[in-house]
Parts: structure tokens; C-alpha cells; sequence
């Protein structure tokens, strides 16, 4: 069973959530504090939605210097699958994990809504389990949501197949409407929709489910290290 | 070692789109602000830096506004020092 740390920074509100979508799919949460030095013994962390330090200067600008980070840019760096959820993707783009940056919604609103979103590419630690070109129903619940990037990042993303999901209908302005984007080892994954919002039918639509199923599948040891630990 | 006041502004990079800015220039003519144009949107942050040298100060400064008070992504940094012992 996969275990996974979902990282806890004051002002984080979704890590109940996320947590509690993990389990119901089969994983073993363990909720992280943002102080840690250490992520301990986990297979796969999520970053949860929520305001980390109050979204401060920058949503991500102070928790990108939280004493776990140093953990997570190392698990990140090991190849091991990080997935940040909306505050959580701001984080890895200020944390340098991730390109570009979440800058203010186009029509300056807070956005609370049901999207559709498109899986661009199975190639990714969030969409392994998924179908390329389905359309996922998810809630978006953010005010800095709206991807930007420089010119010359947005045609490498586009040349590595690197944007995961876009919208079909762009609520916030991102560019080319990017919804989600990964890593160049495609272990990092950032998305401003909330999956673990989406996992059972009793909250309006289980498209998520497919999606941390792939971090919970991405987490699982490649049975040569399973040996080499045992 | 000299206390620098030091003021600086962060704004979007010209490139990037403002909608707070727009948004503030939007409303402006409805209030009689015809001649108003190019609104921006930015902070201020206002600290003070003890130094050597005021060269010593502005590389502190611009290696702080690098690595946390901007996300070069998206934001600029303007720098201004005050009068050493002034406000």
C-alpha cells in the first residue's frame, strides 16, 4: 500500500480532504507538519489546497521556505512523485519544482465552480491511470489560479508534452489554458483542480478518482527496490 | 556599519497582465478621470538593511528581492534608498 505524506502548512485547509480521498482509494495518508525536517517513510506527497502562510506576499512564497520543503526538493529530485493541489501547485512553482507561475484570475474573482478539464497526456505521476483526451468534471476553488509562464517555457512544456490538463472552458486566464503541468521527469505533477474533491459520487462526480489513483500507482516501488529495502 | 532605509516596489512585469490595474483604469472615467492611463498595481515594502557600504546594502537587497519578495516569473523590482538615518 502506497504511503503518502500530505504536507501540512498553517493555513492548509484541504489536507482532511486529500487525505481522506487517499484512504477511501486504498492508499495510507500520513499527514506531514510543515516544520519536519523529514518526510519520513512515504512513497508519494501531496501539497495540499489551503492559504500556507496566509498566501503572504505570494500564495507559496513563505511556505516554499517551510523546513519540509528541503525534503520534498530532495524527494522531487530522487524521482519520487510529488503532486501539489492548487496552493499546493503555487508552492512548486515558487519552490522552483515546478515552471512558471499562478498569478491573479483574469476577471480578479474568486472562482468556486465545477470545471471540465481535458487529460492531455498519460505520461505523468497524476494521470498514469487516466484516459488521454477524457474530460474530468472538478471543482476549482482559488483566486490565483491562472498559469503564466514566460514564452520560451511555454514551447517547452508544449515540446515535452508536459501540460497534463487543460480547460476546455478557461475560467481564469491561463495561458493556453493550462490547467496542470509536470516536471521534466514527469514525477512532479501541479493542478489548481481539486481531485480529492472529486472521488465519490455523493459529491457530485468521481472523475478524480483516476487521478490520485495514478500518484497512489506512481508510488508503489519498482519491485527491484522493494528488494534492495527489504 | 550604516543603517539604509530602503523602500522597494514590486510590480508585474510589462509583459504580464495586470487585471487589478485594469480594472482600477476601467473605473476611473466614470468618476471624471479622463486623462488617466497605464495603471499598475504593485506593493511597497518598506525595511531597513545594516551595511558597509550602500553598494554592500544593494546587492543584499537585490539578492533578497531575487530569492522572496518578487517571483521573477511574473514581477519586478524597483529599489530605492532612503537617507542613511532618514525615514
Amino acid at each position: 500500500m502506497t504511503r503518502v505524506g500530505v504536507v501540512v502548512f498553517p493555513g492548509s485547509n484541504c489536507e482532511h480532504d486529500v487525505a481522506e480521498a487517499l484512504a477511501l482509494l486504498g492508499g495510507v495518508p500520513q499527514l506531514v507538519w510543515h516544520g519536519e525536517r523529514s518526510l519520513g517513510d512515504v512513497d508519494a506527497v501531496v501539497l495540499p489546497g489551503g492559504f500556507a502562510h496566509g498566501d503572504y506576499l505570494r500564495p507559496g512564497a513563505i511556505a516554499r521556505f517551510s523546513p519540509v520543503m528541503d525534503a520534498v526538493v530532495e524527494f522531487a529530485n530522487a524521482g519520487g512523485p510529488v503532486v501539489g493541489i492548487c496552493n499546493g501547485f503555487q508552492v512548486l512553482t515558487e519552490a522552483g519544482l515546478l515552471p512558471g507561475a499562478l498569478q491573479k484570475n483574469r476577471g480578479l474573482k474568486f472562482l468556486c465552480s465545477t470545471v471540465s478539464v481535458r487529460v492531455e497526456t498519460t505520461e505523468s505521476a497524476l494521470t498514469s491511470r487516466a484516459t488521454a483526451g477524457a474530460s474530468l468534471r472538478l471543482p476549482i476553488n482559488h483566486f490565483e489560479g491562472n498559469y503564466t509562464c514566460s514564452p520560451d517555457t511555454l514551447a517547452e512544456l508544449r515540446g515535452q508534452n508536459r501540460v497534463i490538463l487543460r480547460y476546455l472552458d478557461n475560467p481564469n486566464g491561463s495561458v493556453d489554458d493550462i490547467a496542470g503541468v509536470c516536471s521534466p521527469g514527469r514525477n512532479v505533477c501541479g493542478l489548481m483542480p481539486h481531485p480529492e474533491r472529486a472521488c465519490d459520487l455523493i459529491l457530485g462526480s468521481a472523475d478524480g478518482k483516476p487521478l490520485l489513483e495514478s500518484l497512489l500507482a506512481a508510488g508503489v516501488p519498482a519491485p527491484a527496490e522493494r528488494e534492495m529495502s527489504s | 556599519m550604516t543603517t539604509f532605509p530602503v523602500l522597494v516596489e514590486v510590480t508585474l512585469r510589462p509583459d504580464v497582465a495586470d487585471p487589478q490595474g485594469a480594472t482600477v483604469e476601467r473605473a476611473l472615467p466614470a468618476l471624471g478621470f479622463d486623462q488617466v492611463a497605464g495603471v499598475r498595481v504593485g506593493k511597497a515594502i518598506r525595511f531597513t538593511v545594516d551595511a558597509a557600504s550602500e553598494p554592500a546594502a544593494r546587492t543584499l537587497v537585490e539578492e533578497l528581492c531575487r530569492r522572496f519578495l518578487t517571483n521573477p516569473v511574473i514581477e519586478d523590482a524597483t529599489i530605492t534608498f532612503g537617507t542613511p538615518g532618514g525615514t
